[in-house]
C-alpha cells in the first residue's frame, strides 16, 4: 500500500467496476467464485483508483483469476509469479500488486520465487487458494496434499510430507501471514483488506474446496454445527477463545513449550488464555498458531502475523533516489566522459 | 623517452603478462594497455583467467593471464602470439610458453623457479627451459622477487606487501623495453592510494627498479619502437565489451526517456553487465539480483509490463533456463533485452572461455512458433552500438531480442572513440495516452506489425495479457484455430519486417570475385584482420559480417551472387552456415570452424584461406 494510491474527490467504485467482461469459467461450485466475490467487495473499501490494481498470476485454475478482474492483468507462466509481481512492484511502486496463485504454482514449481518474495518483504498481496489438489491437470497430488492422499499420481497415496504455507511463510522470515476459508466471504474479504494495507509481503492462505478432484477437503472445518470449535478466528489484542459456546481457548504449555487447547471454567478463566498479538516480532507463537492442525487443534483463522519492517520496493527506490542526487553524472554523456579518457589530435 | 639508436621499428607488437593469480597481471596489463593508448598507440587487450578463483598457488590451474596487442596501425585483435612473455612463475611459464612467437622473448622470475615451484608446475626435470625447449627463445632470468625485496629494504614494510609488488618490477622492465614512460603509472599510484603514501612509494620503486635492472641488462633485453597510430581525431577512453553494454543500455533509456531495470543472475562471463548496471544507480538504474535465471527474466518482464525498459543478462546454461518465459515476452508482445555472453558448452562446458555455439539456441531454442529478433555485437566498443539497437528494436518493435556477445569481446577491450548522445537515433516509445478511446491491446502499427504499450496506472485502459494465445485485436484469450495460424504469421511477420529498419550488410576489402569470407558476432577483429592482411598481398578476397541475424538484412542475397565461393566461419560447428542454407538455400556454403574455447588467430586463418585459393 502507498499513500499515492489514495483518491480523493472521485466516483465512488464498487465490487461491479472490478468486474471484466470475460465469462467466469471456474466448475460450478468451485470455491474460487467465492474468493473472487471477496477481493471485489474488498477493493473498493481500499480507496485506491482502480487503474493502479495489477493483478499477476502464474498457471493453475486460480491463475485464472486476473481475466475476471477489470484491473490490470498478467496471466503469467507456471510458478513465476512471484517473480513477475515483484518486477511490477519495483518498476513503479505506487501500484497496489496482488498475486494469485495456487498450491502448486507457489509451493512446488514456484517454491523458490514464493520464498524469495517473502525474504526481500517486497510489497506485493500474495493470495495463495490452497485445495490439496493440481485441479486444472486433473487430480494429481499437490505439496499441500495430506500425507497418504490417493490421487491420480498416487494411487497407493502419497509418501512425502506437505509443506504447511504459514511454517514456509515464517520460515522465510515472512511479517504478514493470514488464513481464511472459501466459505467465509466476510472474513476473507477483511483479511484482503488488512494484508493489502500491510506494507510488505502479505501471504493470506485461503482454503479452497474443489469440488472435482478433492471436494470436501476442507470439509471439517466448513461444517455447521461443528465449524466453531474446529477453528478459531484470531484477532489482535483479543484472548485467544473459540468453540460454540465460546467455551474453549488457548493456553501456552510452558512445559512443554507447546500450545494446549483448555475448557473454560473452574481451572481456567479468560483471563488465563493467550491473548493475540499479530504485531509482535518473535515468530514463536505465530509459528504454533500457523501450524495448528485439526483435530488436535482448532485450525487458526484471521491475520496471525503482522509485523512492520522495511520493504524491498521502498528501499530500492530510496537508495536510486539517494544516490542519483548525490551523482556527479547528469547525463550519459557524463557517465561517457567520466574516468580516464585522453585526446587524440 | 631517450632516444635509442638500436631500438627495432615495430607495426605492432603483442605482450602477454602471465603469473599466479595473485600476482596481480590483470593490473599489470592493463597499466601497460593504458600508458600505451595515452601515447597515442592503437590497442586490444584479452584477459586470460582461470574459472577457480584461487586455484592452489603455483599450479597450472591458477595461472593467470593478460595479452595486450599494440600499433601504429589499426588494431583489431589481442594478437595471436606474443613478442613478449612475462611469466611470474614456472607454471606461468608452462602454460604460456607456447603462446610465444618464434624469436620472441620471455621474461621470468627467477627466483621462483626453485625445486618446489617446478615441480608444482609439473614440471619433470628441474630445467623447464631445456624440458619444453625453450632455449629457441630470448629468455632473460631476471631475479624480480630478491631485487623487489632489496628495492624495499628500508620503508619496513612487510614481507607479504613487499612481494605483492613484484608485478611493478616486470611493468618497470616491460616499459624499457618499449621505451614508455613511467609518469601515468605513478599518477594512477597517486590516485588509487592516495591515502596510503607508502604504497604509493614503494610502488614507484619497484617500478624504477624494474626499468633500470632492464636498461642495465640492455644487452639481453630487446629494444622495441611502436610509433603512435594514425587514428581519428577525438576524446578516447578504454572499454570493454560487457562495460560497453551496460552503457548501451543505460544510454538507450536515457533516449527512450524510460527507466532501466535489469533482473538477472550472476553468471560467467556476463556478471560484470548486472555489476555494472547496478553501480550505476547513480544513472537511476533499477537492478535486481534475482533468486535465479528465470526471477531474473520474469522480474524483467513484470517491468516491462509495468513500463520499464528491461533488460535480463546471462550465458548459454541461462539463456536455456530462459526459454519459457522468452516464449511468454513474446507471446504478449512486450518489448525486453536478453543479453547471452556466450562461453563454452553444452551444460557448465568452459565458462570463461569463448564460443559462438548459441546461435541455434537463441534463434529455435524455445517451445512453439517463438520468434524474436537477434543481434550480435562483434568488437568490444560496438557492444555499446548493438545494446542500444537492441533496446532501440525492443521498443520499437514491441519483441524481446537477443543480443549475443561472447566472452571474448565481453572482457576484452579497446580504445573507444567517445560518442556524444546527440549523434544517437531518438527511440519512439509506442505508448499509448491516457484518454485514448476504444483502444485495443492487439491493435497494430501497419508499417511494424508492433502493438501499442498501455502500462499500468493509466486511467480507463485496464487490461490483461498473458502467455495463452491471444485474439488478434483484443488481446483476449482465444482458441479459435484460424486465429492462432494468424497470430503464428503476424508474430514471425513483425520480426521479420525489422528488416526494413537496420542497415544492409556491407563488404569489407574486395567487393566481388573468388572468395568470401562470411562471419558473425565477436569473431570480427580476427577475420577483419586476416582478409586485410591478405588484400594487401594481393588476394581475391573479402569479409561480409553480420551483426543483424533475425532478421537478416535485406541485401545478402545480392552480396554472395558477387562472390564464386562463400565460407562461413565460426567457433561453433557450423550453426550460423546452418541458418544460412535454410534461409538462402541456392548458395553453396564451405565452412571453417574451430571449437577450442579459443579465438580464430589470423595466422590459422590466412593459412586456411590461402589453401582454398590454390585448390
Amino acid at each position: 500500500m502507498s499513500e499515492n494510491q489514495v483518491i480523493e474527490n472521485q466516483p465512488i467504485i464498487t465490487a461491479k467496476d472490478f468486474k471484466s467482461d470475460q465469462e467466469v469459467r471456474w466448475c460450478p461450485g468451485c470455491g474460487d467464485h467465492a474468493i473472487l466475490n471477496a477481493i471485489q467487495r474488498a477493493l473498493p473499501e481500499l480507496g485506491y483508483k482502480k487503474e493502479n490494481f495489477a493483478f499477476i498470476s502464474g498457471i493453475g485454475c486460480s491463475s485464472r483469476f486476473p481475466y475476471y478482474m477489470n484491473t490490470y492483468g498478467f496471466h503469467g507462466i507456471h510458478g513465476r509469479a512471484s517473480a513477475i509481481a515483484s518486477g511490477v512492484k519495483v518498476a513503479n511502486p505506487k501500484l497496489s500488486v496482488w498475486q494469485i496463485t495456487g498450491d502448486g504454482d507457489a509451493l512446488a514449481i514456484g517454491g523458490n520465487h514464493f520464498i524469495h518474495a517473502i525474504r526481500r518483504n517486497i510489497d506485493v498481496n500474495i493470495i495463495l487458494f490452497n485445495n490439496e489438489i493440481y485441479g486444472l491437470t486433473k487430480g494429481q497430488y499437490s505439496p499441500t496434499s495430506k500425507f497418504g492422499a490417493v490421487t491420480k499420481t498416487s494411487p497407493y497415496g502419497t509418501v512425502e510430507h506437505p509443506f504447511h504455507p504459514g511454517e514456509l511463510v515464517i520460515g522465510a522470515q515472512g511479517k504478514f501471514f493470514a488464513r481464511s476459508i472459501d466459505g467465509n466471504l466476510k472474513l476473507s474479504q477483511e483479511i484482503f483488506i488488512e494484508a493489502s494495507r500491510h506494507d510488505g509481503t502479505s501471504v493470506v492462505e485461503i482454503l479452497q474446496n474443489c469440488v472435482i478432484y478433492n471436494d470436501k477437503t476442507h470439509a471439517a472445518l466448513m461444517d455447521k454445527e461443528h465449524k466453531e470449535d474446529r477453528t478459531i478466528i484470531l484477532k489482535h489484542g483479543e484472548p485467544m477463545v473459540f468453540g460454540k459456546n465460546n467455551d474453549k481457548g488457548l493456553v501456552l504449555d510452558t512445559k512443554n513449550l507447546k500450545l494446549k487447547v483448555v475448557q473454560l471454567g473452574d481451572e481456567y478463566t479468560e483471563k488465563d488464555l493467550l491473548v493475540h498479538n499479530a504485531e509482535e516480532a518473535n515468530p514463536g507463537i505465530h509459528l504454533m498458531l500457523a501450524n495448528m492442525r485439526y483435530p488436535e487443534y482448532p485450525v487458526a483463522f484471521g491475520v496471525i502475523r503482522k509485523v512492520k519492517d522495511q520493504t524491498y520496493d521502498k528501499a530500492v527506490k530510496a537508495q536510486v533516489d539517494d544516490v542519483r542526487s548525490k551523482s556527479k553524472f547528469k547525463c550519459m554523456d557524463d557517465l561517457l566522459r567520466s574516468g580516464t579518457t585522453w585526446e587524440v589530435k | 623517452m631517450s632516444k635509442r639508436a638500436n631500438a627495432i621499428e615495430r607495426k605492432n607488437a603483442v605482450i602477454r603478462f602471465s603469473g599466479d593469480s595473485g600476482d596481480g597481471m590483470q593490473l599489470t596489463g592493463t597499466l601497460f594497455s593504458d600508458t600505451s593508448a595515452f601515447i597515442g598507440n592503437d590497442l586490444s587487450t584479452f584477459p586470460d583467467y582461470p574459472s577457480e578463483i584461487r586455484a592452489p598457488q603455483g599450479t597450472i590451474g591458477g595461472v593467470s593471464g593478460f595479452q595486450v596487442h599494440v600499433g601504429q596501425t589499426q588494431i583489431k585483435t589481442p594478437g595471436d602470439y606474443a613478442d613478449i612473455l612475462v611469466a611470474m612463475n614456472p607454471a606461468a611459464l608452462r602454460a604460456n610458453a607456447k603462446w610465444v612467437k618464434e624469436g620472441g622473448t620471455i621474461i621470468i622470475d627467477e627466483d621462483s623457479f626453485d625445486e618446489k615451484g617446478i615441480q608444482k608446475a609439473g614440471y619433470k626435470t628441474n630445467d623447464p627451459i631445456l624440458e619444453d625447449k625453450l632455449d629457441r627463445f630470448n629468455i632473460i632470468k631476471a631475479p624480480i622477487s630478491s631485487l623487489t625485496k632489496e628495492a624495499l629494504k628500508d620503508l619496513g614494510i612487510d614481507p607479504k606487501s613487499i612481494l605483492r609488488s613484484k608485478n611493478m618490477f616486470a611493468l618497470g622492465m616491460v616499459y624499457w623495453i618499449f621505451d614508455r614512460p613511467l609518469e601515468y603509472t605513478e599518477k594512477y599510484f597517486e590516485k588509487k592510494f592516495a591515502k596510503k603514501p607508502l604504497v604509493i612509494e614503494a610502488n614507484k620503486l619497484v617500478l624504477h627498479a624494474g626499468y633500470n635492472y632492464a636498461e642495465t641488462v640492455e644487452h639481453m633485453a630487446p629494444s622495441y619502437k611502436v610509433s603512435p597510430a594514425d587514428i581519428d581525431k577525438g576524446t578516447y577512453r578504454n572499454i570493454s565489451g560487457n562495460i560497453a553494454t551496460a552503457w548501451g543500455f543505460i544510454a538507450a533509456a536515457e533516449k527512450a526517456n524510460l527507466e532501466l531495470f535489469c533482473g538477472s543472475y550472476p553468471i560467467t562471463p556476463a556478471t560484470e553487465i548486472l555489476q555494472e548496471l547496478s553501480a550505476r544507480k547513480d544513472m537511476g538504474v533499477k537492478s535486481f539480483q534475482a533468486e535465479d535465471e528465470i526471477a531474473g527474466i520474469c522480474t524483467s518482464i513484470g517491468a516491462s509490463f509495468a513500463g520499464d525498459l528491461a533488460v535480463t543478462t546471462t550465458s548459454g546454461p541461462g539463456l536455456a533456463l530462459k526459454g519459457e518465459a522468452i516464449g511468454l515476452a513474446v507471446m504478449t508482445e512486450l518489448p525486453l533485452v536478453i543479453v547471452d555472453v556466450q562461453r563454452g558448452g553444452p551444460s557448465t562446458g568452459l565458462p570463461t572461455k569463448p564460443e559462438q555455439s548459441d546461435l541455434m539456441q537463441a534463434l529455435y531454442g524455445r517451445n512453439g512458433e517463438s520468434p524474436v529478433a537477434v543481434i550480435a555485437a562483434s568488437t568490444p566498443s560496438n557492444c555499446f552500438h548493438y545494446a542500444f539497437q537492441a533496446a532501440k528494436i525492443a521498443v520499437e518493435h514491441m519483441t524481446p531480442v537477443i543480443l549475443l556477445t561472447d566472452g571474448f569481446i565481453a572482457n576484452g577491450s579497446e580504445p573507444w572513440k567517445i560518442p556524444a548522445m546527440a549523434e544517437y537515433p531518438e527511440i519512439k516509445v509506442p505508448r499509448v495516452k491516457e484518454g485514448t478511446q476504444n483502444w485495443n491491446p492487439y491493435a497494430r502499427d501497419v508499417e511494424k506489425l508492433a502493438r501499442t504499450w498501455a502500462v499500468p496506472g493509466t486511467k480507463g485502459l485496464e487490461h490483461r495479457i498473458g502467455g495463452l494465445e491471444k485474439d488478434e485485436l483484443k488481446g483476449s484469450v482465444s482458441h479459435d484455430p484460424v486465429n492462432h495460424e494468424k497470430m503464428v504469421k503476424i508474430r514471425e511477420e513483425k520480426v521479420q519486417r525489422i528488416a526494413n529498419f537496420i542497415p544492409e550488410l556491407k563488404v569489407e576489402g574486395k567487393q566481388n570475385g573468388d572468395i568470401l569470407v562470411v562471419g558473425w558476432g565477436g569473431t570480427y577483429g580476427h577475420l577483419a584482420t586476416a582478409v586485410a592482411e591478405l588484400n594487401e598481398a594481393g588476394k581475391d578476397i573479402g569479409l561480409a559480417h553480420f551483426n543483424y541475424i533475425k532478421p537478416l538484412p535485406r541485401n545478402v542475397r545480392e552480396v554472395f551472387a558477387k562472390f564464386k565461393r562463400i565460407v562461413v566461419c565460426e567457433i561453433n560447428l557450423g550453426q550460423f552456415a546452418d541458418y544460412l542454407r535454410m534461409n538462402l538455400p541456392e548458395f553453396k556454403y564451405l565452412q571453417y570452424n574451430k571449437v577450442q574455447g579459443l579465438p580464430f588467430t589470423v595466422v590459422e586463418l590466412k593459412a586456411h584461406f590461402e589453401k582454398l585459393m590454390e585448390e
